[in-house]
């Protein structure tokens, strides 16, 4: 009985050696950005799934059970963290069974924690509106944020599938190098842009903002998440009549109403920008989300 | 003696000697791999560091033009420390309303169903507090989680409405739980009231669960390694809650065996269905109802009760965005069947005889946000109780008038909905609903309900 056992065992155990090495990793990310990202560095090592696209509001999303499937198998969660995905991440990693994406768990990456966060709250409380303790969690609209993430993303990828390191490694500083150049060549496209006031609607474009040098003049919403009353509207229309701003910027996926109410009021233009993968026709991947968001801003005609 | 010996010496070796030679191989690999991890993970913070470098001398230069910074952190900030670190999520769900009912609302019953002694009914006139509900919430260690929903009700009674652990990812899509917990049969029993989208439950949960059905017990589920959801799952438990009993016995009651998939359609559509089966005993299930003179009598079911359920679900919103305007359809049918013996006041007569009966229920809701914040929503709801089959009136001992609250009935309900949230945590309904749970006195209910939720932001199931 020994003997026939032994056999077995061992092939048993080299099977669970080997297989890794050949399925591709099962990668779940939360946003179209982080499966762009995931694509670029693993290329056809990974089997990317991106939970929600360019027109979603990543933080109300529904727990659904096709993600609840995805996070099932997957091998590595990619998520924004810094509470971005509280109202249905941790669903999914409880619904899923899978002990390997678990927060703390090697194959759960959290894009926010490579980064240096901006608008971190000294204080919280809801009174304030939808804001995040740990601070503001739209952290891909500045692609240094992007280059940081992308070069822990394949130490990860590198860790979790440790027969591909070369090739990740490979990929990664192709990719850094082509990003590099590419963030040069939008900052000095974008140089003009320096110093524009420009009115938002929520906050998050703020890391945007921060990389290019605009100045964000007034929010639509008075507060994260809280939708302007007509009075707050009259009000932020006498106060910007006054310095009017340069333009609008609104996302792709929101409500365009407001914002012409107001462009219409000020009689200032808007810039409809991506603001995340897909978002666009011209943003089909990283490169071509800032391509779109610096063409975009720089088309919009002087006053 | 010897034999066991032998037979434990071979198993250790077993254990043991496969492994050495594999792992001589797989060792080299593996290190291999982590070196190489290493190694990149160097390079990327060495590469990081250059930049932050680069970035800070460049900042120093333009920072004079730039407007002032925005504050940043540095990245990985540490965790808060002292003896708060370690503090569970906590979260506090106020609740209330307001209740304008044309009928007195202890008449109520539901026709032709054997009265549960649960939650049922629209509550007290006039102005109520709602249960406040408080929940505590964190893992435990590496492996578990664990949970505990206290309801405080209005008469500061406390109430344990869920204390359950849950492994944290056991293995292979399985997840164990246990303690108490709402099962997880049908569709809207493992939602907490303050996340229904009605003031109250469909009739039928009503009728068949006297309310919500909580297990204390254990419960296992699979969830299939395919991109369909498809999951499996089994619970087991004492069966105190209706329609099962305190038995005084030992072994389990209350298993229930669920199958639930689901998907997209689109980018817009979700949908989930599932299948339930429930299996309780019951030893004297006493209910109060009146002889055929109008005097008091308490009856008892002891016998077996098996439901079935199905249910539905299908959410819509366009290109998956909910904030703008969301569609759902919910619906779910039960049914039952009971046998056992009825005995006929049990603390006067005390008559025995048989009993079966098949009962059924379903309801079919909608509610739609038509714009962001605001949610209008319908449900229809209908029962049927079938005739039951009252061995003791077969046999000419005693008449259907003895048993008034088994008479057949056809209870049934419309309820309109109409909500405003003003954020995430907070929202007020209006309700109206034509209740004709009573069969034949038709009741009409207006409520205004608040819903406030302070502390941790909760994620709800889908």
């Amino acid at each position: 009985m020994f003997k026939r056992f032994r056999p077995g065992i061992l092939a048993m155990l080299l099977m669970a050696g080997t297989l890794p090495a050949h399925a591709a990793l099962k990668i779940l990310a939360t946003t179209a950005d982080w499966s762009a990202l995931a694509t670029e560095l693993g290329g056809d090592k990974v089997n990317v799934y991106a939970a929600t696209t360019a027109l979603q509001d990543v933080h109300r999303v529904e727990a659904k059970p096709s993600l609840v499937a995805r996070a099932r198998s997957a091998d590595l969660v990619i998520a924004s963290g810094a509470e971005l995905e509280i109202g249905w991440l941790p669903v999914l990693l409880q619904e899923s069974g899978n002990a390997r994406i678990q927060p703390g768990s090697p194959g759960y990456f959290e894009a926010a924690s490579q980064v240096s966060m901006l608008e971190v709250p000294s204080q919280v409380d809801r009174s304030m509106g939808d804001i995040h303790p740990q601070g503001n969690p739209h952290i891909q609209l500045d692609p240094n944020n992007i280059a940081a993430i992308g070069k822990a993303l394949t130490a990860k990828l590198s860790a979790l599938d440790g027969g591909n390191a070369t090739y990740y490694r490979q990929r990664g500083e192709d990719f850094q190098k082509r990003w590099t150049e590419a963030i040069a060549r939008w900052q000095a496209k974008a140089a003009p842009l320096k110093g524009l006031k420009v009115v938002v609607i929520h906050k998050d474009q703020s890391y945007l903002l921060h990389w290019l040098g605009l100045i964000e003049q007034a929010a639509i919403e008075p507060k994260p998440g809280v939708p302007p009353s007509a009075g707050y509207l009259a009000e932020l229309v006498s106060r910007l009549s006054l310095a009017k701003p340069r333009m609008i910027l609104r996302n792709a996926y929101n409500d365009p109403k407001a914002v012409e109410w107001l462009s219409q009021r000020l009689n200032v233009p808007i810039a409809v920008l991506p603001f995340s993968v897909g978002g666009s026709a011209r943003a089909k991947d990283l490169f071509g989300l800032f391509d779109d968001t610096v063409d975009t801003l720089l088309a919009v005609p002087a006053p | 003696m010897l034999r066991l010996k032998t037979i434990a010496a071979l198993s250790v070796l077993a254990g043991l000697l496969p492994p050495t030679g594999a792992m001589a191989a797989d060792d080299v690999a593996a290190l291999r791999a982590e070196l190489d991890a290493l190694k990149a993970d160097y390079a990327a913070r060495v590469t990081a560091l250059e930049q932050r470098i680069t970035e800070l001398e460049t900042g120093a230069a333009a920072a004079s033009a730039v407007p002032p910074p925005l504050p940043a952190t540095p990245p990985a900030a540490p965790a808060r420390g002292g003896a708060t670190a370690f503090n569970p999520a906590m979260s506090v769900i106020l609740a209330g309303n307001y209740a304008h009912l044309s009928q007195d609302p202890a008449t109520f019953h539901i026709a032709g169903f054997m009265p549960s002694g649960g939650e049922v009914g629209p509550g007290a006139r006039s102005f109520n507090l709602g249960e406040s509900e408080l929940t505590l919430n964190a893992n435990v260690d590496p492996y578990f989680f664990a949970n505990l929903t206290a309801a405080i009700a209005s008469d500061n009674t406390i109430g344990v409405e869920e204390a359950f652990f849950r492994t944290l990812g056991l293995h292979d899509g399985l997840t164990l739980k246990g303690g108490r917990f709402f099962s997880a049969v049908g569709y809207v029993n493992e939602i907490h009231a303050h996340a229904w989208d009605f003031i109250d439950l469909p009739l039928a949960y009503q009728a068949f669960f006297g309310g919500q059905l909580a297990q204390d017990g254990v419960q296992l589920k699979w969830l299939a390694p395919t991109d369909t959801f498809i999951e499996l799952g089994a619970e087991t438990g004492n069966g105190r809650q209706f329609p099962g009993t305190e038995r005084n016995s030992n072994g389990l009651s209350g298993t229930a065996l669920f199958a639930h998939a689901g998907g997209d359609v689109g980018d817009s559509t979700s949908w989930r269905v599932g299948a339930s089966w429930l299996d309780h005993r019951a030893k004297d299930r006493a209910y109060e109802d009146t002889d055929a003179f109008g005097l008091p009598v308490v009856d008892a079911f002891t016998g077996t009760s098996h439901t079935w359920i199905v249910d539905g679900i299908l959410k819509w919103a366009p290109h998956g965005n909910s904030i703008e305007r969301q569609l759902k359809i919910q619906g779910e049918y039960l049914h039952r069947t009971e046998s056992g013996q009825l005995l006929f006041d049990e603390t006067g007569a005390a008559l025995n005889g048989d009993y079966s009966s098949r009962q059924s229920g379903w309801y079919l809701q909608s509610v739609y946000q038509f714009k962001p914040r605001w949610r209008l929503g319908a449900r229809y709801d209908a029962l049927d109780s079938g005739s039951p089959s009252i061995g003791l009136v077969r046999n000419g001992l005693l008449t259907p008038g003895d048993f008034p609250a088994l008479l057949t009935g056809s209870p049934q309900r419309f309820t309109l909905m109409l909500d405003f949230s003003p954020s995430e945590f907070s929202r007020l309904r209006l309700q109206q609903a034509w209740d004709d749970s009573r069969d034949g006195t038709h009741d009409n209910e207006l409520f205004l309900q608040y819903i406030f939720g302070i502390g941790a932001h909760g994620a709800h199931k889908f």
